[in-house]
């Protein structure tokens, strides 16, 4: 009896780790599949309301957000559309990056103990966040008929609009939770970093407030164009231009690219860490 | 009986002492351990200004050369902090060595402590699903065996119930049932026969047995030294991360016990 020549794994074949991550990902498809369905099911299994709560919580939001600011914000036109197309860009990206950082630490106990490939706790993250997203679509669509807000045609852009965010989100989150790893304090800090980062992005407030010394720090804020990517569509009712989705889709693919190739050259040592 | 269906069957079918299906040459694998735990980034940073970032290397397998053929059951035994569990962890791809080779022929199944992976809200069925995708199988692979796999559990009237309703006996029983559900290639099992009432105990050894008939090949790793002598073709002996011994268990473990006296 000979060995067969190749084994099914070997320890020494180092193929390029961001690829054979690509292939692993593949194979456990049905994991990621899983994983999404636990965390969106999960959440509100004990809840009345259940799946309900993904539209509410933005809409909650958007209330408090248009008895406190409407009054200071009038020059801007049907303030609570404006807010929420900001609002679901900006919980897609928190929800997306936390739930990525947690889930790769929570996964760390089952990494000691089977293989699994390391960024489906990202992917599956940014997955579940992916699905809120479109449940969010529904009340966004409701507040814009209630308040005669015209839909435009240009929603139609929106799948880009969606695929660069997610492709931006992946990549961020992925970098986050490979940091977490090694520094424990770095979900700490996300949280304060977070509540600044989102001040700083034109969301409840009119991008015109915005002091002109201060628009080139606006610009190179990646968030400023995913924003910008959403809105433009939904309330402005125009298709963004190369000017805008250039930005984008460079910090989209940037992120994505370095943030996949950062976490799989260091995922061999994460079962060493967590 | 086996399905002419199931792939990974035929080739257990032919079970031959002279075939490798886990293969270390050299495995080594250090642990680099700081001497003090190091958390912030602050702390991490003075440190590495400092050079005083210390860490102590800690080897927790030294050149360990090892083949298992195809279809033996394969003891492992040593005291705490031999290194066993390391050495179950590169063989079953938690770990990467950092040094040497691990080359696996075959597909491998931890038996992934008991419910590790549930999620206590959904209920078992979703559980099944869930720990069958962390084990690496398929919807369609999952569908085939579920209806053996509540059986197996003795949970038929439990299935669409919570599992943080279940017992810590449910719990288990209906991990070990995922966990077994199909016939694995290679078996990793690390003391966890303990478990489950004694007709549940009985059921699983049974089960063992008859994946051990259809070519299983099965690793063990146990502080219980009879079992080890009674189960296992060959066994071999860590100490210190050395492997100090390899051959009959009988002659392993008696080696084993005069070193420890």
């Amino acid at each position: 009896m000979t060995s067969p020549a190749k084994p099914i794994y070997d320890s020494a074949a180092h193929a390029l780790p961001a690829l054979s991550e690509l292939r692993e990902l593949r194979h456990y498809r049905f994991l990621l599949f899983q994983l999404i369905r636990r965390d969106l099911v999960a959440r509100y299994k004990r809840s009345i309301l259940g799946v309900a709560w993904t539209m509410l919580n933005p809409l909650g939001t958007m209330l408090i957000m248009t008895l406190v600011f409407s009054n200071l914000f009038k020059s801007v036109e049907s303030y609570p559309v404006y807010i929420l197309s900001g609002l679901i860009v900006w919980n897609f990206f928190s929800q997306g990056t936390n739930a990525a950082m947690v889930g790769l630490v929570w996964g760390g106990s089952l990494m000691q103990r089977i293989y699994l490939p390391r960024t489906i706790f990202g992917v599956s993250a940014i997955g579940t966040a992916l699905v809120n997203l479109l449940i969010a679509l529904i009340p966004l669509t409701l507040v814009m008929l209630i308040t005669g807000t015209p839909i435009p045609l240009t929603v139609l852009f929106l799948p880009v609009s969606i695929l660069l965010l997610t492709a931006f989100t992946l990549g961020f989150g992925l970098m986050l939770s490979a940091l977490a790893i090694y520094f424990p304090d770095v979900a700490e800090m996300y949280q304060i970093l977070l509540t600044a980062w989102m001040y700083l992005t034109p969301i409840i407030y009119p991008e015109e407030i915005i002091p002109e010394r201060f628009l080139g720090l606006y610009r190179v804020n990646p968030m400023y164009w995913m924003v910008k990517l959403f809105r433009l569509p939904i309330y402005n009712g125009r298709i963004p231009g190369m000017a805008e989705i250039l930005p984008a889709l460079a910090w989209a693919v940037g992120f994505l690219v370095i943030g996949w190739l950062f976490f799989t050259s260091k995922s061999d040592e994460y079962a060493y860490r967590v | 009986m086996l399905t002419a269906s199931d792939l990974s069957a035929s080739v257990l079918a032919s079970p031959s002492a002279s075939e490798p299906i886990v293969v270390l040459e050299d495995v080594s694998v250090q642990y680099r351990v700081p001497k003090e735990r190091i958390g912030t980034f602050k702390e991490y940073a003075i440190r590495a200004l400092q050079r005083r970032l210390q860490f102590m290397n800690f080897l927790a397998l030294k050149d360990v050369n090892l083949t298992i053929y195809r279809g033996e059951v394969f003891g492992i035994i040593g005291n705490n902090g031999a290194g066993k569990s390391t050495l179950l962890k590169v063989i079953s791809r938690v770990l990467r060595p950092t040094k040497g080779r691990v080359a696996l022929y075959g597909k491998i199944a931890p038996l992934l402590e008991l419910g590790a992976g549930f999620h206590p809200e959904l209920s078992g069925r979703e559980n099944v699903y869930l720990n069958g995708a962390l084990l690496g199988y398929n919807q369609s692979e999952m569908d085939a065996v579920f209806e053996s796999i509540v059986d197996f559990a003795e949970l038929r009237d439990f299935i669409d119930a919570p599992v943080r309703t279940y017992s810590s006996g449910m719990y288990a029983r209906l991990g070990f049932a995922v966990a077994t559900a199909r016939v694995p290639e290679i078996l990793i099992v690390d003391e966890i026969l303990s478990v489950g009432d004694e007709s549940f105990q009985r059921k699983s050894s049974d089960l063992m047995q008859s994946f051990q008939k259809q070519g299983t090949t099965v690793l063990i790793v146990s502080h219980n030294l009879t079992k080890i002598q009674e189960m296992c073709q060959r066994a071999a002996w860590l100490s210190r991360g050395e492997l100090k011994m390899v051959g009959d268990p009988a002659r392993v473990v008696q080696a084993y016990r005069e070193n420890n006296q």
